[in-house]
């Protein structure tokens, strides 16, 4: 002990407040995990075929086990075929695009930054819709074959592009300036809307039935082999992000000061643009655009339990994937036997929560 | 004290930016156990002279070893072992509490460290910079010179956790001390001169010529990017070399019972009297 030693009542209620802090960690991570579950058993049960959650239980649990005789028949090919492949494209969608924010909002040092805001998703939905288009029109023989492998590859490219363009734009001398960012941002989400305008524009009928899936956002495509291309992309992200917290906490501090704790910045930074691309661009193409989840997550989770990225990270990514099912549910129900396409459900969420957001900025809640 | 080998070593360092140097011709040794401090007018280049020996900036000509090894050579996590820098101003993005931010400083460098002695560390470097009651409080909340310490604390946290893997380390304070009142600064610079008596080179950034000439070993001036004179403290100012660098009449005297060396600005009274 060299340095002066602290006062011991007050360390000991430090440690008090540490020892709290991280209980209420632990109980959020735990609850929204066991809220994530149930709303996955109850959202396969629900659907133009109601089926009760024990039963969606029962057949779930006997395909884990391989118990034949409980795998014949309607339910369970509703469960297994449909219903399933479905919610698990939700979660690891509405995964993916919060923890997509959280990490944007890391890296820029600013609680507003999100995929969908600052045009990323714009650009990656761009390149959907030309994969869409061109791709049909001049590579119908070769490439189009595999239209679910250059979809996702399509979408991944147009969104680290426009990342990539977007970081360079804001960062002069190793600072990236805010306000340029999200000006920049909004040019690009503008020319990229351009642009696919005009690709719907010279689109025959069933492409532009397609563009309008795409602009609007569903999860009504999902299917196994769909699932088979985007879990390995979202994924990764999942299991990567821990790897990102230290560095995009110190990150926090501004990037100087990062490297001088010792944080390989440009890494950081590089696999963290990466990651958003990656991610942004397979749930793009797995389920278009879907807005807003990036920036109410995270936001709600830092209301709860801090800034902290290394729980920040992981509840995020539970609170999307809760989010996702949640308004797919809602899309699924609200006009049924119709479907509502799920961009409407979280734009008609996340909106007024942004504006309820940039009041309580405007109240000095949040000093940025 | 100058006896012993320098920690680091800086040759002949330049820096340019839009055709202007900024630094240029720049030597200078920090040596363990020594406080210099870095003195000089506003534009004098003295952050851009600290961003080159922290490695933030990497300069022209000659160049900066740390040890045996050129500074650029080392890895970044096994230089904030060595080195630990405090900037003139660090805001925050997100509601971080005191106690998060002052643990920055031993997350990174600390990672082998057990957590109780992690805890430790950062208790140990709040109660030192005197922030420990405010340990809760989110660090946005607080005033200009609450930050600095707050700030001050984490830099601690980093020194301590490096400790154990580095012997030979380094302090850079860059105006520590610009927003905190008398009894705070005189606090951090007393801290300053206790962990440089542990064997650390400190350098600090200072603008209050009296606090620099009570507090260096070793005094550094810098003027237009260049160093004019460096040296202890007591050869290195004289009245002329203080009119010619920072263009204010002043006469350097000593006080009465520790025989140190104080300044006082003459312009204002010569201006009555004439």
């Amino acid at each position: 002990m060299t340095l002066a030693a602290p006062v011991p009542a007050m360390a000991a209620s430090l440690s008090g407040l540490i020892a709290g802090r991280r209980r209420i960690g632990l109980y959020v991570l735990g609850g929204l995990a066991l809220a994530c579950l149930l709303l996955a058993v109850v959202a396969i049960g629900q659907g133009a075929i109601g089926i009760p959650p024990g039963r969606v239980t029962e057949i779930l649990w006997a395909r884990l086990t391989g118990d034949g005789a409980l795998l014949e028949g309607r339910d369970a090919l509703v469960v297994l075929n449909i219903r399933l492949p479905r919610v698990l494209l939700g979660l690891l969608v509405g995964a993916g695009l919060a923890v997509s924010g959280a990490l944007m909002q890391g890296l820029f040092r600013n609680p507003l930054a999100d995929p969908g805001l600052v045009g990323v998703s714009a650009g990656a939905g761009l390149a959907a819709a030309a994969t869409i288009v061109l791709g049909d029109r001049f590579l119908a023989g070769t490439l189009m074959k595999l239209p679910f492998a250059m979809l996702p590859f399509g979408a991944f490219c147009g969104g680290l592009i426009s990342t990539l363009v977007l970081y360079l734009i804001a960062t002069r001398d190793g600072r990236t300036s805010v306000a340029t960012m999200l000006l920049a941002g909004v040019a690009l989400g503008a020319l990229s809307g351009a642009l696919t305008g005009l690709l719907a524009f010279v689109s025959d009928d069933r492409q532009l039935r397609d563009l309008t899936f795409w602009s609007l956002g569903s999860l009504g495509g999902a299917s196994w082999s769909k699932l088979s291309i985007v879990a390995p992309i979202i994924l990764p992200l999942l299991l990567t992000m821990p790897l990102l917290a230290r560095g995009l906490n110190g990150l926090m501090l501004g990037e100087a000061e990062a490297y001088h704790l010792g944080i390989p910045v440009q890494r950081i930074k590089a696999l963290a643009i990466l990651l958003v691309a990656l991610a942004v661009g397979a749930s793009v193409a797995a389920a278009g655009l879907i807005g807003f989840v990036g920036i109410v997550v995270p936001h709600l989770i830092r209301l709860s339990v801090g800034p902290d990225h290394r729980l920040l990270l992981p509840l995020s990514a539970l609170g999307g994937a809760i989010l996702l099912v949640a308004a797919d549910i809602v899309a699924r129900l609200i006009v049924a036997p119709a479907e509502l396409p799920i961009g409407i459900v979280t734009a008609a969420i996340g909106a007024p929560f942004f504006l309820w957001l940039l009041l309580r900025r405007a109240g000095g809640a949040l000093d940025v | 004290m100058s006896e012993a080998a320098p920690v680091l070593s800086a040759r002949n360092l330049g820096f340019h930016a839009g055709g202007r140097a900024l630094v240029a011709e720049a030597s200078l040794d920090l040596r363990p156990g020594s406080t210099t401090i870095l003195i000089g007018p506003n534009g004098a280049g003295k952050s851009t002279l600290l961003k080159l020996l922290t490695g933030e900036l990497a300069g022209s000509g000659g160049g900066v070893r740390i040890g045996d090894e050129a500074l650029g050579a080392i890895p970044a996590w096994r230089l904030a072992c060595l080195r630990a820098v405090m900037a003139q101003h660090s805001r925050l993005a997100f509601p971080f509490s005191v106690y998060e931010v002052a643990r920055l400083g031993v997350d990174g460098v600390g990672r082998a460290l057990t957590r109780q002695r992690r805890e430790a560390i950062v208790a140990e470097a709040l109660a030192a910079a005197g922030v420990l009651d405010l340990a809760a409080r989110r660090y946005q909340t607080l005033s200009g010179g609450e930050q600095q310490r707050v700030q001050f604390a984490r830099v601690l946290c980093q020194l301590e956790a490096g400790r154990s893997v580095a012997e030979r380390q380094i302090l850079f304070l860059d105006e520590p001390i610009a927003s905190l009142d008398l009894c705070h600064q005189l606090a951090l610079l007393d801290m300053a001169r206790t962990i440089a008596a542990r064997g650390v080179a400190v350098l600090v950034v200072l603008h209050d010529l009296n606090l620099a000439v009570t507090y260096a070993d070793h005094l550094v001036v810098m003027d237009r990017g260049r160093i004019i004179a460096q040296g202890p403290p007591a050869e290195t100012l004289d009245d002329a070399l203080l009119r010619q660098v920072f263009r204010v009449g002043l006469s350097l005297s000593r006080a009465p019972a520790p025989g140190l060396p104080f300044l006082l600005p003459q312009q204002h009274r010569s201006r009555q009297a004439g």
